[in-house]
C-alpha cells in the first residue's frame, strides 16, 4: 500500500484540562472540523477507524453526521498504541477498495474524567494480578522500571531524560494551541518532584481534553483536494515476543518495546531509511519512552539516545531530528498521541509553529511499550 | 511469614491458569510452571507452552533467590491502600534459575536505601487473608 493513501484533511477541538462537554460531542466537532479542511462531504465517507477505548461508536458517529453508507469499519486495541493504526487501517482500506473515504478520531476527557489506574479494583486479573498487588499500577511506574535498566545498561541520566522534556517545552512555546507555554529549563525539569524514581514530574506527559480527527483517502483523489496532501508512505503494527503491556517484565528482551518490530516494518515497507526522515513526533507520555524509541526506530545504537538527546538533536530547528515539534504530549496536549499524527501531517504541508524547512519525510510513531504502531508520511 | 491488614489494597483474583501459582505461594513456596514435553519454565502463567504448544504443565518449586534487575521508587499519588507506605519501593526480580524469569514484587526489610540492581535477594511471604500470600524479596548479606 506503499503511496496509496494520503491524509487530506485534519481536525481538532481546543485542548483543555476541562473541556466541559462529553467526548461525543468533542468527537463530531473534530470531524465535522476535519472533512472541511478536507473539502470533502459527510456523505461521501465510507469509512471509520476508531481505538477500541474510544467511548464513542461507529454507529454513534454515522447518525450524528448523517453518514448514508459505512463500508468499512474497525477498532484498534492497546490504549496509545493504536493511534497510527487507525491511518493504517484506513489506508489497507483504501488500497484494497473496500472504503474511499476514511475517517479516524480520538476523542478523550483524560483531563477532566480521572485517572484509570485510580480505579483498580481490590480483585486484580490477568496479567496486573502480578503487579498491581505491589502497587505497581499507574503507567508511569512501568515505564519507570524501563527507565531505571536503561540507565543501569547504559549511564542514562534524570538529565538526559530531561533533555526530552525540554526540547518539548520549547516547541510548546511557539505553538497557540498547546497548553503549556511558559519556558522550562533543565533546572526546572531537575526540581521537579520524584513521581516514580526515577522519574520526575516534568518526566510525565499532561493529562487533557480534547479530540482530533484526520481524513484519509486515495492518493489519487488527494491530489484534487484542497489540501496538500501527507501522502501514506509506509504504515506498520509491532508486537514482538512474550509482550505483556507495558513491560516485558517476563520477556528475553527487557529494553525492546514492541517499537522495534513496528520500527523494522515500517522502514521494510517505506524503502527510505532513518536517514532520510525530516522530523519525528514520537509517543512521549514519558520521556523514557523517546529515548527509547530514538533507539528503536534507528536513529541512533541501543543505549546512544541519552546523549543524542542531551547534545540537542531533538530540538528545533538546528538538531538532527526535530520531535514534537507541537510539544507533543509533554507539553501540547495529551490525546493517547493522536495529537502526534496532526503534526506529523503539518510538517508535511509546511504550516507547523516549528517548521522544519522543506520537510519531506515526517515520522509519526504511536504507544511505546504497548502493542503500537507508526507511519512515515511523505509529500505527494 | 508476616500478617498485613487487607484495606483497600488491590489483590490478585487467581484464575485457573494461576490458581497453582497462588497457592504455593499460600503454602509458603514459590512454584513455577513447567512445561511436561520439553521442561521449559514459564511466567505468567497460561494454557500453552509457547516453545513446543503443548498443553502438558505441572509445576515445580523454585529456590526463592534471584537477583533486582530493576526497581523503582513510587510516590504520591497513589492508591489510598499504599499512601502509608509512601514512598513505595518495587523490584523487579530475576530469578536464579533463569529462562528470562521475573517477579514483581515489594521490598521487605532492611536495605530498602541502599537497594541496586544486581543485589542478590530472597522471596518472603506476605500473608494477606486465608487465600492470599504474597511474595515479596529482602536483601540477602
Amino acid at each position: 500500500m506503499r503511496r496509496a493513501a494520503a491524509i487530506v484533511g485534519i481536525g481538532q477541538t481546543e485542548f483543555a484540562k476541562k473541556l466541559g462537554r462529553p467526548e461525543r460531542t468533542a468527537a463530531l466537532e473534530a470531524i465535522r472540523t476535519a472533512l472541511q479542511d478536507a473539502g470533502l462531504e459527510p456523505g461521501e465517507v465510507d469509512g471509520l477507524v476508531r481505538f477500541d477505548m474510544e467511548a464513542t461508536s461507529e454507529v454513534d458517529i454515522a447518525r450524528n453526521l448523517g453518514l448514508p453508507n459505512l463500508r468499512f469499519f474497525s477498532s484498534i486495541a492497546y490504549g496509545g498504541g493504536a493511534g497510527c493504526a487507525t491511518v493504517a487501517h484506513a489506508a489497507m482500506a483504501i488500497a484494497a477498495g473496500q472504503a474511499s473515504v476514511v475517517v479516524c478520531w480520538r476523542a478523550r476527557n483524560r483531563g477532566s474524567g480521572g485517572r484509570p489506574w485510580a480505579a483498580t479494583g481490590q480483585g486484580v486479573p490477568g496479567d496486573a494480578q502480578f503487579t498491581a498487588p505491589y502497587g505497581l499500577v499507574r503507567p508511569v511506574d512501568q515505564i519507570a522500571m524501563l527507565a531505571r535498566r536503561h540507565m543501569h545498561e547504559y549511564g542514562t541520566t534524570s538529565e538526559q531524560f530531561g533533555a526530552v522534556a525540554v526540547a518539548a517545552r520549547k516547541h510548546a512555546v511557539r505553538n497557540p494551541r498547546a497548553l503549556m507555554r511558559d519556558p522550562m529549563t533543565l533546572a526546572d525539569h531537575q526540581a521537579s518532584r520524584m513521581i516514580s524514581e526515577p522519574l520526575r514530574k516534568f518526566d510525565c506527559c499532561l493529562e487533557t481534553d480534547g479530540a482530533l480527527a484526520v481524513v484519509v483517502t486515495s492518493a489519487e483523489r488527494a491530489r484534487d483536494l484542497r489540501q496538500p496532501p501527507a501522502v501514506v508512505l509506509a504504515a506498520s503494527q509491532g508486537m514482538g515476543p512474550e509482550h505483556t503491556v507495558m513491560t516485558d517484565y517476563h520477556g528475553p528482551h527487557f529494553l525492546k518495546t514492541p517499537s522495534t518490530w513496528a520500527a523494522r516494518d515500517l522502514f521494510g515497507a517505506s524503502g527510505v531509511t532513518p536517514a532520510d526522515v525530516d522530523c519525528a513526533q514520537f509517543y512521549d507520555a514519558f520521556t523514557p519512552l523517546v529515548l527509547l524509541s530514538v533507539e528503536e526506530y534507528g536513529f541512533c545504537k541501543a543505549g546512544e539516545s541519552g546523549p543524542f538527546a542531551a547534545g540537542g538533536a531533538l530540538e528545533w530547528p538546528d538538531g538532527r531530528l526535530p520531535f514534537n515539534t507541537s510539544g507533543g504530549g509533554l507539553s501540547e496536549a495529551y490525546v493517547h498521541g493522536f495529537n502526534l499524527i496532526l503534526e506529523g501531517v503539518r510538517q508535511i504541508r509546511g504550516t507547523s509553529t516549528s517548521q522544519v524547512p522543506d520537510a519531506e519525510i515526517s515520522l509519526v510513531t504511536s504507544g511505546a511499550g504497548v502493542p503500537t504502531s507508526a507511519l512515515l508520511l511523505c509529500r505527494s | 511469614m508476616t500478617q498485613t491488614m487487607i484495606g483497600e489494597r488491590p489483590l490478585p483474583q487467581p484464575d485457573e491458569d494461576s490458581a497453582p501459582y497462588w497457592r504455593g505461594c499460600n503454602e509458603g513456596e514459590l512454584r513455577m510452571q513447567r512445561c511436561k514435553p520439553c521442561g521449559r519454565l514459564r511466567f505468567p502463567p497460561r494454557p500453552m507452552c509457547p516453545r513446543c504448544q503443548s498443553l502438558e504443565s505441572h509445576w515445580v518449586p523454585v529456590s526463592g533467590r534471584g537477583t533486582v534487575y530493576s526497581w523503582v521508587r513510587c510516590h504520591p499519588p497513589l492508591l489510598p491502600a499504599f499512601q502509608e507506605r509512601a514512598p513505595l519501593l518495587v523490584v523487579l526480580v530475576e530469578l536464579e534459575e533463569g529462562e528470562d524469569l521475573r517477579i514483581v514484587g515489594n521490598w521487605l526489610g532492611e536495605g530498602a536505601e541502599d537497594v541496586a540492581i544486581g543485589q542478590p535477594v530472597q522471596v518472603v511471604f506476605e500473608r494477606v487473608n486465608e487465600e492470599i500470600s504474597l511474595p515479596h524479596w529482602r536483601g540477602m548479606g
